[in-house]
């Protein structure tokens, strides 16, 4: 298999409302940013792949007017998922697997604050059974987290453990939306507090990849994709076991995670329930505590969504760039309570 | 480093109609690919990927519907994903899935592509509100007439031409039982008196709004050495974008359509599309985009598209047959639209068109367009399997 590599990584500064920005303006630094690190320029890449959801923005084809922050002209080859950036990836690492691009330029965006979010993310659940029921992304989480507590796998005091690890983590990153020390807040729906969600915002994020020599050329320490896959599901909650992620076990297996252990962890958990979940599926509680999980803070620092599973790939492929981390592995999914799951696993050199 | 050679193997769509109040969501996609799966002779677990694409969530009111259509579609435990590139999506999906066996990440690969407009209305779906784009722009229509009149002006094209289309795409649609318009008394008087939409589109040049669903199965060598009918084989796919807007942007001719198809000729070893190609599956949701896209994509000299129509060229029974199915005039469910011109082109070589086949087609072009003719996805599909 075609050695590629995340050879750079960028994102926004993630925020409450970006009301000021559109798509576009938010979009474009972070663009720059990523190519200003390769010294390529937009006509150089290879192939470019973007995530973002229309249901944020509230209009249809909305990914088409983010495109002209790429500047597609001369025209590009180009693709759009709408889906988390994190599964641009990996139809942009597909792509570079075949032989027909040596670059490629993923990017993912998100504005939650046009709308609420809560609300919106009703409307990805079954239209017939369970979206005219409204239960809104906070409650789902709540079910898995109770579920969680009754099989005795957590309490509400791991739970206000992973949310304060978050937070204190992520105040050495400049892009956080949530920083330092927050009370572990009210109950929102039991058994979750406000400190065990995400805040809601808006924010973008970019990587470029590249193959071989050229991945080399482009960075001095690339994060080599080792393996990338990903799994789906029942969408149904009722036949699924909540306390457990086999799609993320499955991918994770997929990708050679359990081959050797890995010292970094992104997890893409907007719930603090959900990083219990996550890492029992992925056994990184079963080492010694010698895997650093979330160093970015994770989804409960800053989770625009629709971006925030590329953000783990990208915050994992950054330690390695910067030589923090020799194997690490990210982690993203999308829809109700981990339906789906996909796995990176990076290393350097 | 050598790509996996792509055979297509399976081919399933839907009846296609107005509104399928029959069919869930779940149901609809199903059917298609029920019908996929029977055609290759496969069970669901053969399948190792499913690559879904459609049009805007808005169409139907499920946002990322991919999630709640794991199950229906056999997904569970296996890899989802989702394309949306805007009318182009059912190409763009086609191709995503066949770099998945190219590249040997999967050998058999499950793509599908769906819209149930039935479910909301279509051209206000299409028509951004305000800030998002200026009042008036009522729907896809009104977005392109003036670029048909540009077309005219430009070309001196008669003004018949458009009509011509039509009357051509719904007389090859009843030889096609999948497709949604079978007007079995439509006569070119017709359709030349029928109401003028946007002007110089009239009600009988437009697509309509349908419900349908298209499914295809991609896989490797070995898949193709065990499957029961022939395959069609990718010979080459491409896709390309440009801005919406933008000063220079040409709209009756985008450059991204012509390095699209150029890509595709060159790595399927086309030097003269006229006389290699013999069959076109292209997108044609307003007749007069049929001359507009023979001068893109080579078919024929700038300014000379319309007379490939106007001498019947592009009939069934011409030399250079365009949409036989009926195209997207006869058959619109948006997000399977491109998919539908895909999969047509791969029924005509393998033999397996019924009575809209094209004899002995041996080399055809699926193709598909979305966005402000800025989107473009193709793929040339052969009856024998590419030189590697």
């Amino acid at each position: 298999m075609r050695e590629v590599a995340i050879v750079a990584f960028g994102q926004s500064a993630h925020v409450r409302d970006s009301a000021e920005t559109s798509e576009v303006e938010m979009l474009m630094p972070v663009l720059h940013d990523v190519l200003d690190r390769t010294g390529l320029a937009a006509r150089d890449i290879g192939f470019t792949c973007s995530g973002s959801c229309d249901y944020l923005a509230g209009r249809a084809f909305s990914f088409t007017m983010a495109l002209d922050g790429v500047g597609a002209w001369p025209p590009i080859s180009e693709s759009h998922v709408e889906m988390d950036g994190a599964w641009a990836l990996y139809e942009a690492w597909v792509k570079l697997l075949t032989g027909e691009a040596d670059t490629a330029l993923v990017y993912a965006y998100g504005k939650s604050s046009p709308g609420d979010l809560r609300e919106v993310l009703t409307r990805q659940l079954d239209p017939y059974y369970v979206a005219p029921l409204w239960p809104d992304s906070v409650a789902l989480a709540a079910l898995q987290a109770r579920a969680l507590i009754d099989a005795k796998l957590t309490d509400e005091r791991e739970l206000a453990g992973i949310a304060a690890r978050s937070r204190r983590d992520a105040q050495s990153n400049p892009h956080a939306q949530l920083r330092g020390a927050l009370p572990a807040g009210v109950p929102l729906v039991a058994p979750l507090r406000t400190g065990d969600c995400p805040p809601i915002g808006d924010g973008a994020a970019a990587v470029v990849l590249a193959a071989g020599d050229t991945a080399r050329r482009l960075t001095a320490r690339p994060a080599w994709i080792r393996g990338l896959d990903h799994r789906i599901e029942a969408h149904s909650l009722g036949v699924r076991d909540l306390t457990d992620s086999p799609s993320t076990r499955l991918a994770a297996e997929r990708a050679g995670a359990f081959e050797r252990p890995v010292d970094t962890a992104e997890l893409h958990a907007p719930f603090t329930s959900q990083e219990v979940v996550l890492r029992r599926a992925l056994g990184l509680d079963a080492a010694d505590g010698a895997v650093r999980i979330n160093p970015s803070g994770g989804a409960l620092a800053a989770n625009p969504v629709m971006a925030a599973g590329l953000i783990r790939l990208g915050e994992a492929a950054a330690r390695i760039h910067r030589g923090d981390s020799d194997r690490a592995l990210a982690h993203a999914t999308s829809g109700p309570c981990l339906q789906q799951n996909l796995v990176a696993v990076l290393e350097g050199e | 480093m050598s790509k996996e050679p792509v055979a297509v193997t399976g081919i399933g769509q839907t009846a296609h109609v107005a509104a399928r109040r029959d069919v869930s969501l779940a149901g609809l996609v199903r059917e298609a690919a029920r019908r996929a799966l029977d055609d290759a002779e496969l069970t669901w677990a053969d399948i190792d990927a499913v690559v879904i694409g459609k049009a805007p969530d808005f169409f139907e009111g499920v946002m990322m519907p991919e999630l709640y259509l794991a199950d229906a579609l056999g997904a569970v435990g296996k890899p989802m994903l989702r394309v949306h590139t805007a009318g182009s999506v059912g190409g763009s999906t086609a191709l995503v899935a066949a770099n998945l066996v190219a590249a040997r990440v999967h050998r058999t690969v499950l793509t599908l592509a769906f819209e149930k407009q039935s479910e909301s209305n279509a051209m206000w779906g299409l028509s951004l509100p305000i800030p998002f784009q200026q009042p008036l722009l009522a729907g896809a229509g009104g977005f392109f007439a003036p670029h048909v009149r540009a077309y005219m002006r430009r070309t001196g094209a008669p003004d018949t031409i458009g009509s011509l289309v039509a009357y051509k795409d719904r007389r090859n649609a009843l030889k096609n039982p999948y497709a949604h318009l079978h007007e079995e008394d439509l006569t070119l008087e017709k359709v030349q008196a029928s109401p003028m939409l946007w002007d110089p589109i009239r009600y009988s040049e437009t697509c309509p709004s349908s419900d349908g669903a298209c499914a295809m199965i991609l896989t490797d060598r070995a898949g193709a050495a065990r499957a029961p009918h022939p395959a069609a084989w990718v010979h080459g796919g491409a896709m390309r974008s440009e801005p919406t807007l933008f000063a220079g942007k040409d709209f009756v001719s985008p450059q991204a359509g012509k390095d699209c198809a150029a890509d595709v000729y060159r790595q399927a070893g086309i030097t003269d599309p006229r006389r290699q190609i013999d069959a076109v599956e292209m997108y044609v949701p307003f007749s007069w985009y049929e001359p507009m896209w023979l001068e893109n994509l080579g078919f024929a000299a700038e300014g000379e598209g319309w007379k490939l129509t106007e001498a019947g060229v592009t009939a069934l029974d011409g030399d250079l047959p365009v949409n036989p199915s009926g195209g997207v005039l006869s058959t619109n469910p948006i997000g399977a639209s491109g998919m539908l011109r895909f999969a047509e082109a791969a029924l005509q070589v393998r033999g397996r068109a019924g009575a809209h086949q094209v004899d002995g087609a041996r080399r055809a072009l699926g193709h598909a367009y979305g966005g402000g003719s800025q989107f473009f996805a193709m793929w040339l599909v052969g009856t024998d399997a590419p030189a590697t």
